[in-house]
């Protein structure tokens, strides 16, 4: 009898702690929880502030008609939506958005794939052209854009240069055939000096015994590029795709101070439009619908660039 | 090797040179020739064919910009905005990342997925209620303004949640039984190791905040309070001044930042790369 009696307090003292087990293990949840919600809070508190309510009101504003300084007047559905479809604006805005991503992107790593490999020879002095090739870094998209500028000024520009090689004037900034591409040139030059950087350093990772090996089947220079150095670098082409994509849809500062959208709205790229309804027009309800399709096609373009391409891409 | 590159094959060294100058002069044309420009008179700006250098080295031009403009009012704003959200992103940054790396507790993954989804949010798509927001509690042409809405980063609590996540937990549950709190342990222990994750989010939250151009001019009105981007950018609307004025100003506000990247080239170059190339 003891022997059981002993055994039924030994379960029950077993169950027992089972129980206040549980309970610890529950308290203890609470308690990390809490802990974490601690520590995330500040970051928690500006998102909600600063990104999730914004866009919320972002879809709330661009269903409605709003007074010239941004106080909700009027819903009207989806109206503002299919005025943008209506309206020539828009469409062309679009439009000269993605071809100067088309302008943009594919110069940009190409040329900076050439320096990188520039960068990556084994030459005495070296590390200053790298520093040269990654100058850009230091230099803001204002500043850049006035140099720009008034490198394309019809009579102090560059065009004098040019024709004294025999390259007749170029019109640049002035001609709507010629602005969108003259802009473009300034957001690649202004964006190789990080793209340089970055496939310089991945071109780092890349191990050396693969070169090697590669000379010692009698691989040639062109050999190993197309074999080793082009497959060792897709995950980073592809995180430069992704990021040059994203940056160039959402160009803004060349374009204000270069162009102001013209001539003849050649340059009005989205983020420019959307500025100039909601901050000058007081279109604030149009504004929106606009940036509300900003942020959809560069949700698209992202997750379009994820299941398209990088299956393509190698990673170590 | 590097010499006996040129001894073995002569030609192709010579060439290889040849390209790398072709392509640094490309690349510093636009540098080159705002300088060049900055330095000429008035007369010498008209004439024609145009000139490629100054006659003499003139800083008169660089005096005439800065009554036109107070560059060195807007430098410092431009300073005091990009360090405000540096220091904000790396407080905010490594607490939620030491949360997301240390702590076990529930909705972690949802959690984290918010904060990432922060990165795919476009700023421009959430631009104008925060305009609206901003200039509605009084926040415009203040430093508040101008940095409190980016003290938060998806970014940069990813980058330091992937560092934080390489340090052994055991170090976490030893200094626990030590009784050293969770806080103490992150401000003595991890944030120390974690330095050159750090040094990434503050050179690239530095360079991002101090480029920035959109936000302050929808948020400073008052010349005082403007940005240097958008200060030197407004020099263009002065209709006397011309060109090698406007370069002049130019100038002065790239010769800290070259400075300044020339100088520190390889720590920054480091710390940028860092957080981009894993490996």
């Amino acid at each position: 009898m003891p022997q059981s009696q002993m055994q039924n307090i030994l379960s029950a003292s077993r169950t027992q702690t089972g129980f206040s087990n549980t309970a610890g293990k529950r308290k203890r949840a609470i308690k990390n929880f809490l802990e974490a919600m601690l520590y995330l809070s500040p970051a928690l508190i500006l998102f909600i502030a600063f990104v999730f309510i914004p866009l919320i009101r972002s879809f709330q504003i661009s269903a409605y008609i709003t007074d010239p300084i941004g106080r909700l007047a009027k819903f009207v559905g989806l109206l503002n939506y299919q005025r943008l479809f209506e309206t020539p604006n828009f469409i062309n805005s679009l439009k000269k958005s993605f071809i100067f991503v088309l302008y943009n992107v594919p110069t940009t790593i190409a040329i900076s794939l050439g320096l990188a490999l520039l960068g990556d020879l084994r030459l005495k002095g070296i590390p200053f052209f790298r520093m040269v090739f990654s100058v850009a870094i230091a230099i803001s998209g204002a500043t850049a854009s006035l140099m720009f500028k008034y490198i394309y000024h019809p009579t102090v520009g560059i065009n004098y240069l040019l024709s004294l090689v025999g390259i007749p004037n170029i019109p640049w900034l002035v001609s709507s055939n010629t602005a969108l591409i003259s802009v473009a040139l300034t957001s690649v030059w202004l964006q190789i000096g990080m793209n340089t950087v970055i496939i310089l350093a991945a071109m780092q990772t890349i191990p050396e015994e693969l070169y090697e090996s590669a000379m010692i089947d009698g691989a040639n220079a062109w050999n190993k590029f197309v074999h080793i150095t082009l497959p060792m670098l897709s995950s980073t082409f592809f995180f430069l795709l992704v990021v040059n994509t994203l940056a160039s849809f959402q160009t803004f500062t060349p374009i204000h101070i270069m162009t102001s959208g013209g001539p003849l709205e050649s340059t009005n790229l989205l983020v420019y439009s959307i500025y100039r309804e909601f901050y000058f027009n007081g279109k604030f309800g149009f504004a929106a619908a606009q940036s509300i399709m900003l942020f959809f096609i560069m949700l698209i373009l992202t997750i379009f660039q994820f299941v398209f391409l990088e299956r393509k891409v190698h990673y170590e | 090797m590097k010499t006996s590159s040129f001894r073995k094959r002569p030609l192709k060294t010579i060439a290889q040179y040849l390209i790398l100058i072709i392509a640094a002069l490309i690349i510093l044309y636009p540098i080159w020739s705002a300088f060049n420009i900055s330095m000429m008179s008035d007369s010498e700006m008209g004439s024609y064919p145009p000139l490629q250098f100054p006659s003499a080295i003139r800083l008169d031009n660089i005096r005439r910009a800065l009554t036109q403009a107070p560059l060195p009012r807007y430098l410092l704003n431009s300073i005091i905005q990009s360090l405000l959200v540096m220091m904000g992103q790396l407080i905010t940054a490594s607490l939620a990342a030491y949360a997301f790396a240390f702590i076990d507790f529930k909705w972690r993954n949802f959690f984290f997925l918010l904060f990432l989804s922060t990165m795919m949010i476009p700023w421009e798509a959430t631009i104008i209620p925060n305009y609206l927001f901003i200039k509605k509690i009084g926040w415009t042409d203040t430093f508040q303004g101008l940095a409190v809405p980016f003290m938060a980063t998806g970014f940069g609590t990813f980058l330091l949640r992937q560092f934080f996540l390489k340090i052994p937990r055991d170090l976490k549950d030893a200094a626990t039984i030590d009784g050293c709190s969770s806080f103490r342990f992150l401000i003595t222990i991890v944030l120390p190791l974690a330095r050159p994750a750090l040094g990434t989010l503050a050179v690239y939250s530095f360079l991002q905040t101090y480029n920035q151009y959109l936000w302050p001019l929808l948020v400073t009105n008052n010349p005082s309070m403007r940005t240097v981007q958008i200060g030197i950018a407004l020099l263009q609307d002065e209709e006397r001044l011309m060109i090698n004025i406007i370069m002049a100003g130019v100038i002065f506000i790239l010769i800290p930042t070259l400075t300044l990247f020339v100088v520190s080239n390889r720590q920054l170059i480091r710390g940028l790369t860092a957080g981009a190339v894993k490996g």
